[in-house]
């Protein structure tokens, strides 16, 4: 029981996908417009996590680790047309919203991410759980984005007015809002030296630039090839 | 001709694609210290996109044949890997200068968001062949404009004495932050 709570924390408080790890970066900036949106965003890629870790441990024996990333891909943008499919049939607003962000949970880093580091090496129910903390801890931070855009873009906390009142500043419902929300997390993280991957030496947002190996020691081995190739 | 010039422009410059819409974030934030390195980047870029969208249409057309829309996100996933992959080799052997001048960067962008999101879009707007292909290499313009724009600002930035809190990532997502706002002036244009 300990082993599932300590994954569960680990998710959400100790390995944030967002203000820790700093992974998947495009979908956190671009579907954070209010925090109802960050909120079905992050539990969209949440759903399909779980069942991607789960399915994925399942298989950890069977697929030859030369043709797994092939494989991984295959499983979970399998599962990402399935829920694609099942929010345009029941939840259309929700669909309609975040429109082809859907779609690119695909190549959204923290999925195969996890699958690499955690689900192929642990047995299927500790991924779930592994899924729902990491999950649980998108989620989280994207309606913690979503909701500070929100208030200084539109005056509004989750649809509704706030008990103040003041001249919201809309560009922050905008695109350079995400831009500069991100940069004020960052800066605070900075500020309080907050372990976070833009507080390493090499201070900048993890992924040299390809989402899919963007996991872990991947993402080291690609810097540091780019680096060696700069150096010439 | 006029709605092509009018997608070109709409693409790149209204709609940009890391500015507007967020994608490819991670090479834009990643690879723009240098304008040389950008620049590379940019043009690795242009090249595996304009293929990819070709390629992408023709493909969803089979798809649509066999009346199995839904696997367009598993058929253009795998069609954009293995197609980086072949271009990768095909430019080993054939093309040494181009290698050597985009070969580090096009593993990178395999599976680059901006890359599925282009022929996502593509599908979704209903793009001919030819429109997707203008589409394809406008989006990438816009992201080559703009990363170019950005390593630019970074270079003369690094000189610069700037608060200890700021350094780092703080300070480039502000520049983007800002070159996102001289980049809504641009919808003026359509």
């Amino acid at each position: 029981m300990k082993k599932y709570l300590k994954t569960l924390y680990n998710g959400i408080i100790k390995e944030n996908p967002t203000f820790v790890l700093m992974l998947g970066m495009c979908p956190t900036l671009a579907v954070t417009t209010s925090a109802i949106n960050g909120m079905g965003m992050g539990l969209t890629t949440m759903t399909v996590l779980i069942m991607s870790n789960f399915i994925i441990s399942l298989l950890r024996n069977i697929i030859p680790s030369r043709m797994r990333i092939p494989g991984y891909i295959v499983i979970v943008a399998s599962l990402v047309t399935v829920v694609q499919l099942l929010l345009q049939g029941y939840i259309p607003s929700l669909y309609d919203t975040l429109g082809i962000y859907i779609p690119l949970i695909v190549v959204n880093c923290i999925i195969l991410g996890r699958a690499e580091a955690f689900a192929s090496k642990n047995p299927p129910v500790l991924s779930m759980f592994d899924g729902l903390g990491i999950g649980l801890g998108f989620t989280l931070a994207l309606t913690c984005i979503g909701l500070v855009r929100e208030i200084l873009g539109s005056g509004t906390a989750f649809s509704m007015s706030l008990p103040f009142s003041f001249e919201p500043i809309t560009i922050f419902v905008m695109a350079p809002g995400a831009f500069f929300v991100l940069a004020g997390l960052t800066a605070i993280q900075n500020k309080l030296k907050l372990p976070s991957a833009t507080n390493t030496k090499e201070s900048s947002l993890k992924c040299g630039g390809n989402c899919i190996e963007c996991y872990g020691h991947q993402c080291q081995i690609n810097k540091a090839l780019l680096k060696e190739e700069l150096k010439k | 001709m006029k709605t092509l010039i009018l997608t070109l422009i709409s693409v790149s410059l209204v709609n940009n694609v890391v500015l507007s819409q967020f994608l490819g974030l991670c090479p834009f934030l990643g690879v723009s210290k240098q304008t040389k390195t950008a620049l590379s980047m940019g043009g690795a870029v242009i090249f595996v996109i304009t293929i990819a969208s070709a390629v992408t249409n023709l493909l969803y057309r089979l798809l649509v044949l066999f009346h199995v829309e839904y696997l367009e996100t598993v058929a253009f996933i795998l069609i954009i890997a293995a197609l980086v992959q072949l271009v990768e080799l095909f430019l080993k052997k054939y093309s040494k200068p181009l290698y050597s001048s985009l070969g580090v960067y096009l593993p990178l962008i395999t599976t680059n968001c901006a890359v599925l999101g282009v022929a996502l879009t593509n599908v979704q707007n209903n793009y001919d062949f030819i429109t997707s292909v203008v589409a394809g290499f406008g989006t990438a313009l816009g992201f080559t404009i703009s990363i170019t724009i950005l390593a630019g600002i970074r270079e003369r930035i690094a000189d610069n004495d700037i608060p200890h809190v700021m350094q780092g990532s703080p300070i480039v997502l502000i520049t983007a932050g800002l070159m996102a706002i001289a980049f809504i002036g641009f919808s003026g244009l359509i």
